[in-house]
């Protein structure tokens, strides 16, 4: 059982409180009526799934109850950083070579 | 006397304490302290047990948790019945009885042996080349006989009677394995204070100074010590110590799971005992300490019982004081077998010959096994053992070819050298490396944070490996932020070893004798019947990887997961492939380490504790009347109130007429509620929902779908404004908290700027839904503060006043046609106003009504249910409710996917209702529609059935159905076939009951 540090709680919790949601930084339109057939596509079907890092959203649902973001590494199941929502990407990841 | 082969003046247990024990109905005597393993060879028993595949004769192997032949049942009654206990881990205590498996009728007369003289047809692989066909024969005949003829001990037929718990637990340090080094490890970490706990998997601490007799530390017997060492940790406040106790996984970041052995070994257990406890700990830091475990040399019949390890023999000699034979026989390509050969001499069990595959080995062993009179030979294999239930003979032959001899023993000693045992340094991902010098995988890239210490880091050696251990154990503790909890400098002393034993290497793969040009069964895995043979033709046969190898022929795939036989598999393997041992690689280690009962990873959380049980405040109501439940996700919800003599059919055709007549009260207490609150909550309400909120008035009802972004119907329910700022939203029973997820996720990642609570109020209001003619009479007398005419509270509107004395917030809805309320009242209060209520239904013929009429009466009127009449793949135009979409909005979930092009294609499936041409013949859900019933199988099927009930208010069967191009068949005849024939049915709109919709108004 992993343990996955809440960025609203600032603490370490295990797994069991967590909930993931899917992979992040994936913007909703401004203007969805308007979007293109393709865009839409892009928007709603389509995901990176990567061997290796990966950015995605987590809920610390029997926690503070927040969406949050987070880095993991697929092939470690390693948790890299967690960070809150609407915060950019990371440029550095701690303990990352390139 | 407990047992002829008991030597008085060897082992640590107290003459003086019988256990009577049972074996196949023979009675025994044995000593308190014994396992079932060392009680039956004081006895003389060394076979116990028969193989899986030939049912060959077995005896005991190993004196440890490695046994793969020893597996016994445990009955202690008729639902305490355990199999494949490993007869070498067993407690002994007085009473016990087991019986051996895998044999009918008896084991020394097995039927089921004739596998062994029909052997060339069973060899690796058999099972996927033999039965391949006729592949119907393989489910009716092969697969049951195999499975009846192969195989291990009986699962229990019988529900558990015992308990189980289960614990968490942290720690700075977590030490597993108890032998001297993980001892140390324990000592060096503790004395600084921090949190340490300490597992073994055995009933006493010390590992294999059980039978190191040359061993000595701090001035006394190396046990002794343990003993000592343990007893102080034990009494220290920052260390838990936990014998019985086996680390089975080892999970990511120092998650380890433990099962602790708590009354397997008691007479009579008491019932505040479990019989086992889980243990999950998360530790800063691990020390690995398990130890090693002894090879044992594959030759031919190197099976036949009396054939043991040397390390176990000499455990049962100075532990348990049992000699495993009187005239015993060493084959040996290490030094640790001449210890055994010299201890056994030392208490006057005669030594026939050791037999070493080395060539000219030295050392003080070999000396004084040679001044102790024993004959040793040197370059020299066991090729053959006789003997069938028990070892009868050893014959000895130059390791290259020359003449045999045939020794008389009752008992081969053996070892091919020690293999540290990295099981839990694998699972928690580490790398092993192969030292090409040792011939030995042991621990090389580490994946968490922990150290291996001693045998099972390779070290060799006592001293050498409590100095690395208690080096580790300070360093663990320091690591492990030990300043958090006070932590010193270590302030005890590093245990001293005054003297110690020091084991060479061994050898890996078949032994002279058992090599590429024989047929001989050497077994490299007892549990599997696995011989060197079967490994070579696995790898002939094409399968040039280990992991294929392992598949094909099961190499260490038994319970025992190859313990003993994993590394001769791969040096076999490897030496047929050609290629060195790193190039050919090892399997993966995987958890449980060793069996881990059901029983144990379950705990509590089984019958009535499996999941959360949810009752509504009015649950106790309706059990007094005797309401039938069903369960909606964690709801139990009553289903019908069948009055005596009344069936389901009779009962549900009672509440359907009385809603309709008269009126009927209903528990809806399970309906999803949200509060959507703040100054943007119709903002967001026009976000989420596909309807339009801004100009709902305050006070007003609207029914309201959700969406997901791909633009098919999520959810429904109906929502009242209660103030501008403030709505009361209702979902549907199952999907309430997903619905939360959902708004929660949108408000706060997608729409962070609007400001809006959301509060889940479900089991904070019970709901009393009223339905029917009379519906107003009942509730009106019982209310204050709301006026109750329909000017003043038409259909869909929403009132907060009191209702019986207490809050309320009134909604005039309906889910069944009729005039209705539901009467939302504190949870506290649900009883209380529901009796009220019932009280004054009765003035007015009212009834209750269950789930089941509730569907019937909304189906009547066409009303859907999200779920049942929708499936993740319909859209408000499929369902008929195009009317509850926004058209001027700019923007809500689902705008964008609702205009797919897929979801605005003609000819897509849409929501209408079915009259069957035979009114009383009543619809299967589920169904399948077709257009033509005489076209050829497979037909095209245009729908399917989901809603089907009997109306008695219609008198007639109703049903709702997903049909392509529904609404454009409006009085089609379409056909539903059934094995039983084809039903007949016409097309018609979904709404069966009061068309003109009148009723709702009053």
């Amino acid at each position: 059982m992993l343990l996955i540090r809440c960025p609203y709680c600032e603490e370490e919790r295990p797994e069991l409180e967590f909930r993931n949601a899917g992979e992040a930084h994936i913007a909703r339109s401004a203007n969805m009526a308007g979007e293109s057939d393709d865009d839409f596509e892009k928007f709603f079907f389509i995901r990176s799934n990567p061997k290796g890092i990966i950015h995605e959203r987590w809920r610390h649902m029997h926690g503070c109850a927040r969406f949050f973001n987070a880095v993991r590494d697929t092939v470690t199941d390693k948790f890299i950083m967690t960070y809150k929502a609407g915060e950019p990407k990371p440029s550095k990841l701690p303990g990352v070579a390139k | 006397m407990s047992g002829a082969f008991r030597i008085p003046s060897a082992g640590r247990l107290s003459q003086a304490k019988t256990a009577r024990f049972s074996f196949d109905g023979q009675s025994y005597a044995g000593i308190e302290g014994d396992t079932l393993a060392s009680a039956l060879l004081a006895n003389g028993v060394h076979l116990v047990g028969r193989s899986f595949k030939y049912h060959r004769p077995r005896g005991i192997l190993s004196a440890g948790a490695e046994e793969p032949n020893a597996l016994v049942e445990i009955k202690r009654d008729a639902a305490r019945k355990t199999p494949n206990v490993r007869a070498t881990v067993q407690e002994l205590y007085d009473g016990l009885a087991a019986q051996s498996q895998n044999r009918w009728p008896s084991l020394s007369f097995d039927v089921g042996a004739v596998n062994d003289i029909a052997s060339p047809f069973f060899s690796a692989g058999f099972y996927y080349k033999t039965f391949m066909w006729p592949k119907a024969a393989w489910k009716s005949l092969y697969e049951p006989k195999i499975r009846a003829a192969a195989g291990l001990g009986v699962s229990p037929d019988q529900p558990d009677p015992d308990h189980y718990s289960s614990r968490y637990a942290h720690c700075d340090v977590l030490v597993l394995g108890g032998g001297a080094a993980g001892v140390a490890a324990a000592l060096a970490a503790a004395e600084t204070g921090v949190r340490v706990i300490l597992a073994d998997e055995q009933a006493e601490f010390g590992g294999s100074l059980r039978f190191e007799s040359g061993a000595r530390i701090d001035g006394q017997d190396g046990f002794a010590w343990a003993q000592g060492a343990v007893a102080k940790l034990a009494a220290m406040d920052n260390v838990r110590v936990l014998s019985r106790t086996t680390a089975f996984g080892y999970y990511a970041q120092n998650f380890v799971g433990l099962v602790e052995r708590v009354s397997d070994h008691l007479k009579a257990p008491g019932h505040d005992l479990p019989r086992e406890r889980l243990w999950q700990v998360r530790a800063r830091r691990v020390v690995l300490a398990s130890g090693a475990i002894e090879r044992h040399m594959v030759f031919a019949d190197n099976d036949r019982p009396g054939i043991m390890l040397a390390g176990a023999a000499r455990t049962y000699l100075n532990h348990y004081g049992v000699a495993v034979g009187k005239n015993v026989g060493v084959y040996t390509a290490n030094d640790s077998a001449y210890a055994a050969a010299i201890d056994l001499k030392k208490a006057g069990v005669n030594v026939a010959a050791i037999v070493d595959l080395r060539d000219n080995p030295t050392g003080p062993v070999i000396d004084e096994a040679r001044a102790l009179g024993i004959e040793v030979n040197f370059g020299r294999a066991v090729v053959r053992a006789g003997g069938k239930l028990r070892v009868s003979s050893m014959t000895v032959q130059p390791k290259n070819g020359g003449g045999e001899r045939t020794i008389p023993v009752d008992a081969i000693l053996m070892s091919a050298g020690w293999t540290p045992s990295v099981h839990l340094f694998s699972q928690s991902r580490g790398k092993v490396a192969f030292n090409d010098e040792t011939k030995r995988f042991v621990p090389g890239t580490y994946a968490q944070d922990c150290v291996s210490v001693g045998a099972c880091n390779g070290t060799d050696g006592l001293s050498a490996s409590l100095d690395e251990a208690y080096a580790a154990g300070a360093k663990a503790a320091r690591d492990a932020n030990a300043r958090d909890y006070g932590a010193k400098a270590a302030k005890g002393t590093k245990p001293k070893v005054d003297a110690s034993e020091s084991w060479s290497r061994g050898m890996l793969g078949a032994a002279p004798g058992a090599g590429p040009d024989t047929t001989v069964k050497a077994f490299v895995d007892f549990q599997n019947d696995v011989t060197a043979k079967d490994i070579r033709q696995a790898v002939h046969e094409g399968m040039h990887s280990i992991e294929h190898v392992k598949r094909f022929t099961t190499n260490g795939m038994a319970t025992d997961q190859g313990k003993t036989s994993n590394m001769h598999g791969l040096a076999i393997a490897a030496e047929t492939l050609g290629k060195p041992i790193p190039e050919v690689g090892l399997t993966t280690f995987r958890a449980p380490y060793t069996p881990v009962t059901f029983g144990a990873i379950v705990s509590h959380a089984r019958g009535p504790l499996f999941d959360p049980t949810r009752r509504t405040a009015i649950h106790p109501w309706a059990e007094a009347q005797g309401a039938v439940f069903e369960d909606v996700g964690q709801w139990k919800r009553a289903w019908y109130f069948p009055k005596t003599g009344e069936d389901m059919h009779a009962a549900v055709d009672r509440e359907c007429v009385a809603v309709r007549t008269k009126a009927g009260l209903f528990d809806a207490s399970t309906l999803g509620k949200i509060e959507v609150v703040g100054p943007d909550a119709a903002k967001f309400m026009e976000l989420l929902y596909t309807n339009p909120w801004e100009k709902l008035e305050p006070g007003r009802c609207r029914y309201g779908i959700m969406l997901r972004e791909d633009g098919f119907i999520y959810d429904d329910g109906v929502v009242g404004r209660l103030a501008p700022d403030r709505f009361h939203v209702t979902t549907t029973t199952g999907g309430a908290p997903r619905v939360m997820n959902h708004m929660e996720d949108y408000l706060q990642t997608e729409f962070p700027h609007l400001n809006v609570w959301l509060t889940s109020i479900t089991e904070q209001w019970a709901v009393i839904a009223v339905q029917g003619p009379k519906s107003r009479d009942i509730i009106a007398p019982l209310v204050e503060g709301i006026d109750m005419s329909d000017e003043a509270l038409p259909h869909m509107s929403v009132r907060e006043g009191k209702i019986c004395g207490v809050p309320t917030r009134l909604f005039r809805m309906s889910f069944t046609g009729e005039r209705g309320f539901e009467v939302n009242v504190p949870a506290d209060y649900g009883q209380a106003v529901w009796e009220a209520l019932w009280a004054e239904g009765q003035k007015h013929g009212a009834a209750a009504y269950g789930t089941e009429a509730m569907h019937v009466l909304r189906a009547e009127k066409g009303y859907i249910i999200v779920g049942q009449d929708t499936d993740g793949t319909v859209t408000p135009n499929d369902a008929g409710l195009d009317w509850a979409v926004g058209k001027k909005k700019a923007d809500f979930v689902g705008i964008r996917g609702m205009a797919r092009p897929d979801l605005v294609a003609k000819g897509r499936k849409q929501l209408v209702g079915l009259k069957t041409k035979d009114p009383k013949v009543v619809l299967e859900e589920g169904a399948q529609i077709v257009e033509d019933p005489k076209q050829a199988i497979p037909m095209k099927m245009i729908g399917h059935v989901t809603s089907s009930y009997w109306s008695q208010n219609c008198g007639r069967s109703i049903a709702l159905a997903l049909v392509a191009g529904g609404r454009d068949r409006m009085g089609d005849t379409l056909y539903v076939p059934m094995p039983n024939g084809v039903v007949e049915v016409e097309v018609t709109g979904m709404v069966f009951f009061d068309e003109t919709g009148g009723r709702l108004n009053g």
